[in-house]
């Protein structure tokens, strides 16, 4: 015992404390509280993700276990393959259309219906309850509900009569993405409206009273003092609109049958999945996600940057 | 930041993940010759597992060392995904008793297949059951790599009542030419008889072609298949009536452009469909039917005329273990015996020679099967080349775009497609 004591007192070099503190930070025992989730995103994301990259480089395809099989590097060969592939170009432009309707509409809807719901005082929990179900509702489900909807004999065009659009909204190259596109932001309104709803709570209660004081007008209110004070909730809204949105797959999977019509609503993810799955071209296949992946990463930065700027 | 920004690639990680998936033992070749229990998987379809049971039931009676087990094909998208991820991940079972032939390339290309010939007499056992069309199934290797199991020769069903309330005689309707055939066509939905002549799905699957153009081509060519010697053969004077045909169909407004939301013949909504056998029980009481063969522009005769087979075939997986089993299983499971169980309790037509002498009896007391025998024996195969599912996918896309919706030539989209399908098809 007293030994130690003698061990701790003693004075040591500085480069000898300092060592452990940058290798392990100053609270060495984070790490261990770490390093489960840092395996998993090791194991579930970085592994795959740098496989495909490899993958995308590579005449690859899925062999038994034991199959002599020949993987030879191919360099930018599947690229070349990709983006030469009219089919691979149109689903690119095609998720660009989706987004393009999908993310600003999401962002305002959301806002606006959140805003709603924050002042709402009776049947709060019922209605927050109401916009989340879609969200929690399998797609299956709410595709087979669209199709009755917007089908051919479907209640819209029904209700429109000779106002109904010939080829009809699902069959139609015109308004297939964009029905796809309200879908999901019908689909995906519950959780983004979730999100605002945690931010408006941290809008200080006397900017609005302020707002009152210099005569603001509700609209004013909401322009000058909830849009701004919800802005870091808006940037991860955009950001997670825009990942969502570019690996759109299950509703032009279901809803048009498979990217219908005549490729008018495939997805670059969907191209994915006949290429990779169907076809048996995972190397081509890879190449689109690693494409994709670039692209989404590039959107989200610009979006970052423009959103946070003053 | 970083790891919403990782969110975006799951579907990448998703692809990736199966191919994390490789790796383990692989088939010796001593399990060609080895003994012992195997597992099997069969179709989904009710009367299939029944037949599969009962066959299987036998078999382990017979065979106390050597048991088998059978089970559905595990739920997926399609049957060819479960097998291909099965054969990726090297537990896939023995046998597989619906493979489909346009999937056979791509999973003996990913070495998931036992070519038949390996055992003894396996080329002779295929041939000498299904006879000379067992070569529409041999590989480009020469091999055999599955056995041509059983077909569901497609024709057209009718519906009387609908043809006898447009005022079409419902026990001849004509339908024999693509003129007779549209006259009709249009006659039914002019009348308000039916809301559509026909309704094949309009859809863009790889194989929905199988289903409207195929059967179609071909008759109208008399047998021939989509790939021959590696070069695609229906950008052709026939390819372009087959298709002109079609996109008249699509463009009057007798078939429809969106895909319906149920079984448009049972429900009264098209007065035709493209089917095989099986429709017999399926629609058997609900619909008063009659069938006919696919027409051709000529009207060829119905005991000319060609169709597409829509087979379903038995292959032995090279994650087999006990494969001499497996040889054994698959032999018995298609002797006349078992082929006989399974034409009386599918309605499917086993692939065999001289089907309708060697089960005449079967088909006097079933006159409702006796056409669709006759037209099993001539059935045209999806062809047999690399890249089988990518040329299909291809051509679906160029017929979607030029046939169904009209945005393209219909010449155009089939010289497109046949380049690519051509090109496909010289790939390795």
């Amino acid at each position: 015992m007293t030994s130690e004591t003698k061990v701790v007192d003693k004075p040591r070099p500085a480069v000898a404390r300092r060592r452990p503190g940058r290798l392990l930070g100053l609270q060495p025992l984070g790490i261990v509280f770490a390093a489960p989730y840092a395996v998993f995103l090791a194991a579930v994301f970085a592994y795959p993700l740098g496989l495909a990259v490899w993958i995308s480089f590579h005449d690859y395809f899925f062999a038994a276990p034991g199959a002599q099989v020949a993987r030879p590097f191919v360099g930018l060969e599947n690229y070349k393959t990709v983006l030469s592939d009219p089919a691979v170009r149109r689903s690119f432009l095609n998720v660009g259309k989706f987004l393009v309707i999908n993310v600003p509409l999401t962002v305002v809807l959301s806002l606006v219906l959140a805003s709603m719901l924050n002042t709402v005082l009776r049947a709060r929990a019922f209605l927050r309850v109401s916009y989340y179900i879609p969200y929690v509702t399998a797609s299956v489900a709410l595709v087979a509900v669209w199709l009755f909807l917007f089908g051919m004999d479907g209640m819209v065009n029904q209700l429109l009569g000779p106002l109904a659009p010939d080829p009809s909204w699902l069959v139609n190259s015109g308004l297939a993405m964009p029905v796809v596109a309200l879908f999901v932001t019908w689909k995906q309104l519950g959780f983004f409206i979730l999100l605002y709803l945690a931010a408006l709570q941290n809008v200080p209660k006397e900017l609005y009273e302020a707002a009152s004081v210099d005569g603001a007008t509700s609209y004013r209110a909401f322009m000058n003092v909830t849009v701004p004070g919800v802005r870091p909730a808006t940037v991860l809204v955009v950001i997670l609109a825009t990942i969502t949105g570019a690996n759109l797959f299950t509703e032009p999977y279901l809803l048009t049958n498979g990217g219908g019509p005549d490729g008018a609503s495939t997805s670059p993810v969907f191209v994915m999945y006949q290429k990779g799955i169907e076809q048996g071209t995972p190397d081509v296949a890879a190449a689109i996600g690693v494409i994709l992946v670039i692209a989404v990463l590039l959107i989200s930065l610009i979006n970052r940057r423009l959103l946070e700027s003053d | 930041m970083r790891s919403k920004v990782m969110a975006a690639t799951l579907s990448v990680l998703a692809l990736t993940s199966m191919a994390a998936c490789g790796g383990g033992s692989g088939s010796s070749s001593d399990a060609i010759d080895a003994k012992g229990p195997v597992k099997v998987w069969l179709s989904n379809n009710p009367e299939e597992i029944a037949w599969g049971k009962a066959m299987v039931k036998k078999w382990n009676a017979a065979n106390p060392d050597e048991l088998v087990t059978a089970q559905e094909i595990p739920a997926g998208t399609t049957s060819e995904e479960v097998i291909g991820a099965a054969i990726t991940a090297g537990n896939a079972p023995c046998l597989v008793f619906n493979t489909a032939p346009a999937a056979v390339p791509q999973f003996e290309k990913q070495g998931g297949l036992v070519p038949l010939d390996s055992f003894q007499g396996g080329a002779a056992y295929v041939e000498s059951r299904t006879g000379s069309a067992a070569e529409q199934y041999k590989s480009p290797d020469g091999q055999y790599y599955q056995i041509p199991w059983k077909s569901n020769p497609v024709m057209i069903f009718y519906n009387k009542d609908i043809m006898k309330k447009a005022g079409i005689d419902p026990e001849n309707p004509p339908l024999a030419t693509y003129d007779e055939f549209l006259a009709t066509s249009s006659t039914v939905v002019e009348s308000g008889a039916a809301k559509a002549a026909i309704w094949p799905a309009p859809t863009s699957e790889f194989f929905q072609s199988w289903f409207d153009f195929y059967p179609l081509y071909a008759a109208e060519t008399g047998g021939t298949q989509m790939i021959e010697d590696d070069k695609a053969t229906f950008d052709s004077d026939a390819g372009k009536q087959v298709a002109d045909f079609w996109a008249t169909l699509y463009s009057e407004g007798l078939a429809p452009k969106e895909a319906a939301s149920g079984d448009a013949f049972a429900d009264g909504d098209s007065a035709m469909s493209v089917v095989g056998p099986w429709a017999v029980a399926v629609y058997g009481d609900s619909v008063d039917w009659g069938v006919t063969p696919v027409p051709t522009s000529a009207g060829t005769s119905p005991d000319e005329t060609y169709t597409f087979s829509d087979a379903k075939n038995i292959a032995i997986y090279s994650a087999c273990e006990n494969q001499g089993t497996a040889w054994d299983l698959l032999k018995f499971a298609t002797s006349e015996e078992q082929d006989g169980k399974l034409l009386e309790m599918t309605g499917q037509m086993p692939l065999r020679e001289n089907l309708e002498s060697t089960y005449s009896d079967y088909f006097k007391q079933n006159p409702d099967y006796t056409l669709f025998a006759d037209q099993a024996s001539r059935t045209v195969e999806v062809p047999n080349v690399p890249n089988s599912i990518a040329i299909w996918q291809a051509f679906r896309d160029e017929y979607s775009s030029a046939v169904i919706f009209g945005k393209t030539p219909v010449d155009e989209a089939l010289t497109k497609a046949a380049d690519k399908a051509t090109e496909l098809a010289g790939q390795s």
